[in-house]
């Protein structure tokens, strides 16, 4: 629209506003609760930053999260809603433990963790391929097609921590025996972050950001989520990408449902997936096909994660405001985005009247 | 027994997909009933529980889903964002959002819906104790389905729903505002989809918490609406099966003590998946024309296949 003479708002601008609105919204969320809101959002802060140990938490929530995140910029980009992405973190767990409950004694424990960690990726791209395999060859809707096999993931973990893989004694909502303390992923023991979960999710991220904008791979998803019948025109196979999309957002995911079963909770419980999965969809609605935004969004959502834990005990809040906040981020940006598309169309129309005369 | 209990359970599930079957009926997919359903329980509660008012909270629930339902509308119809994307992202913040503006009415002893047997026909044998021998919010969800149902398929603002949902160009060019209607029907099923919330909280399962009880039911709704075939009647029928699976699953436990009641609950999901592998199997070429080879198959196919309202998701943007 510049061509036209139209000012074009620079992305720090849309953000600013998006920012400014649901600041504003969540100022009268707590004002209507009765609680004070420069000390609830300085008590985030704190909680999130307030120490070194604070920040570890807060870098700790970010793997899974950013993971999550790298892998659904892929299904973006080609048009795809991959709202399975929940279950794709189960399946990885899932398949995780499996390895790890898997008694081959002469196998060293590296080797162990490793193979876990392949094995969670592999899970998460096996679910992920269903589900495109279901848009690309029965024309399922992804999203109902993610849904459904989120739900059937949840009731697999269900099913495994009541039935085959019940602790010994009585099986409950804790989940699964923990493991032996040999198969955790090497951490440090004051910061509990594993170095290697650290390593994988920065890796994850500069892969992403290089394939999405510098390889042919990017362009051909690119050029399929933008207009997929004249992508078929210059040869490409949107079937073929959709898929390919899939399995990496799957693999991705699978691997932070593997993290957190051997960095994280060393068992599989109930809740692994946090709604990571679908906090990423968050995430990367707010990050503009970016991988480098989609890391720093990432980053402050969980830091509004862990800040917002000790809500509760000062402040007799609920936790839930960190994700008041999110959403309220991810709706604004969406309102102004729709603001700008109806002030355009009326500047448009004027634009046509003004040269029809 | 086993009648009344389904009846009972399903009631609220029953009020909620038919809100959703109306909404998408006109094209429009709300995704953010499960959000929409807490946060209206809520609401309800809260408000019912201040003033002491049943009529008060379940007017309470119905403005929530019709304001949430709102939002959907205008940023995905005027506003051009993604249908889903503004739906999901509902879906999550008004969950949130209800957990932290109901806090401090967790755990609280509030108003209630009364049992009010229906006089004369509650004491007809079998039927009677089973259907009419409930509350108000559970004949309210009778009338719904039959209401829907004569609406949709007998009036004719009724058939222009359909219309729209089906082509909103050849509507408009036949004088009808898609936009407004769809914003219109929005709303109207964001109401029943509130109420079902607010009969969560006085009715199903009296009282607020975290959790509430409610949650998953809104997901489960949108999969009934499409095992449902978007038909009034049939999705009531997914919503009674579904209501019986619940039932069932409490009674499973001493049978299958291993496996949990939860995965009993997500039945309706693969049922879901397997009716949009149909949908589409019913568009192959080699099922359409009479194919000798697959008269199985065909009859099988167009059985259960249903049809979902065409421009479904996709809204009406400018003039022809």
């Amino acid at each position: 629209m510049t061509a036209l003479g139209q000012p074009a708002t620079r992305p720090i601008v849309l953000v600013a506003q998006a920012a400014a609105a649901a600041l504003g919204f969540c100022t009268l969320v707590l004002l209507a609760a009765g609680a004070p809101p420069f000390d609830a959002l300085a008590l985030i802060l704190d909680g999130a930053f307030g120490s070194w140990l604070r920040l570890a938490t807060v870098i700790r929530t970010w793997i899974p999260l950013c993971l999550c995140a790298c892998g659904l910029l892929f299904t973006f980009r080609i048009g795809l809603w991959n709202i399975g992405v929940e279950g794709q973190v189960m399946a990885g767990a899932v398949m995780a433990t499996a390895v790890l409950r898997w008694d081959a004694a002469p196998l060293s424990p590296g080797v162990f963790c490793t193979l876990s960690l392949a094995a969670a990726g592999v899970g998460g791209a096996l679910w992920a391929w269903l589900a495109g395999w279901l848009k690309t060859r029965s024309g399922v809707n992804e999203i109902f097609a993610g849904l459904g096999l989120n739900f059937v993931a949840q009731s697999l973990i269900l099913w495994l921590i009541f039935g085959p893989w019940k602790r010994p004694g009585v099986a409950s909502m804790s989940g699964t025996e923990p493991l032996p303390e040999s198969l955790w992923l090497f951490q440090d023991p004051s910061w509990r972050i594993a170095p290697v979960a650290l390593v994988l999710t920065i890796a994850a991220v500069a892969l992403t950001a290089l394939v999405l904008s510098r390889s042919r791979m990017g362009l051909c998803l690119k050029a399929v989520g933008n207009n997929a019948v004249a992508a078929v025109l210059f040869g490409l196979r949107p079937a073929g990408l959709m898929l390919l999309a899939m399995l990496m957002a799957g693999g991705l995911a699978g691997m932070a449902g593997g993290l957190q079963v051997t960095a994280v909770y060393h068992r599989l419980i109930p809740s692994i997936s946090s709604n990571y999965g679908y906090l990423a969809l968050l995430v990367v609605l707010l990050s503009k096909d970016r991988a480098l935004v989609a890391a720093l969004v990432a980053f402050g959502f969980a830091a509004l994660n862990v800040g917002s834990v000790q809500l509760p005990m000062a402040l007799k809040l609920d936790s839930s405001l960190a994700g008041v906040i999110q959403g309220a981020l991810a709706l604004a940006a969406m309102g102004v985005g729709a603001y700008k598309k109806t002030r355009m169309k009326k500047w448009i129309a004027g634009w046509n009247h003004d040269n029809t005369f | 027994m086993l009648l009344a209990g389904v009846v009972a359970a399903a009631a609220p599930v029953v009020l909620a997909a038919m809100g959703e079957t109306l909404t998408e009926k006109a094209g429009v997919i709300n995704l953010s009933l499960d959000g929409t359903i807490v946060l209206a329980a809520m609401a309800a509660f809260a408000v019912a529980y201040e003033t002491q008012s049943l009529v008060l909270g379940f007017g309470a629930g119905a403005i929530v889903g019709a304001a949430v339902a709102a939002v959907v509308a205008g940023l995905s119809i005027y506003g051009a964002q993604s249908q889903v994307a503004v739906g999901f992202v509902l879906t999550l913040m008004t969950k949130d959002l209800a957990y932290f503006l109901g806090n401090p009415y967790a755990r609280l002893n509030g108003p209630q819906v009364a049992h009010l047997p229906l006089p004369g026909l509650s004491s007809v044998p079998v039927l009677g104790p089973g259907l009419f021998s409930h509350n108000l919010p559970v004949y309210f969800s009778f009338a719904t389905i039959f209401l829907l149902w004569w609406f949709l398929y007998r009036t004719a603002p009724g058939l222009n729903v359909q219309a729209i949902g089906e082509n909103p160009k050849a509507a408009f060019v036949r004088g009808l505002d898609p936009s407004r209607r769809q914003a219109l029907y929005s709303v109207c099923g964001g109401i029943l989809v509130g109420l079902a919330g607010a009969s969560f909280s006085l009715c199903t399962k009296v009282g607020w918490g975290r959790p509430q009880g409610a949650e998953g039911t809104g997901w489960i709704t949108l999969a009934l609406v499409i095992f449902g075939g978007w038909n009034p009647l049939r999705v009531a029928a997914g919503a009674y099966l579904f209501g019986l699976l619940q039932v069932l699953g409490i009674h499973a436990q001493t049978w299958l003590p291993s496996v949990p009641a939860q995965v009993f609950q997500t039945a309706p999901f693969p049922l879901m998946i397997l009716t949009l592998v149909l949908i589409n199997l019913a568009r192959r070429p080699s099922l359409n024309p009479p194919n000798p080879n697959h008269h199985w198959g065909r009859l099988v196919v167009k059985l259960l296949a249903v049809r979902p309202p065409a421009a479904l998701g996709r809204p009406f943007r400018g003039e022809c």
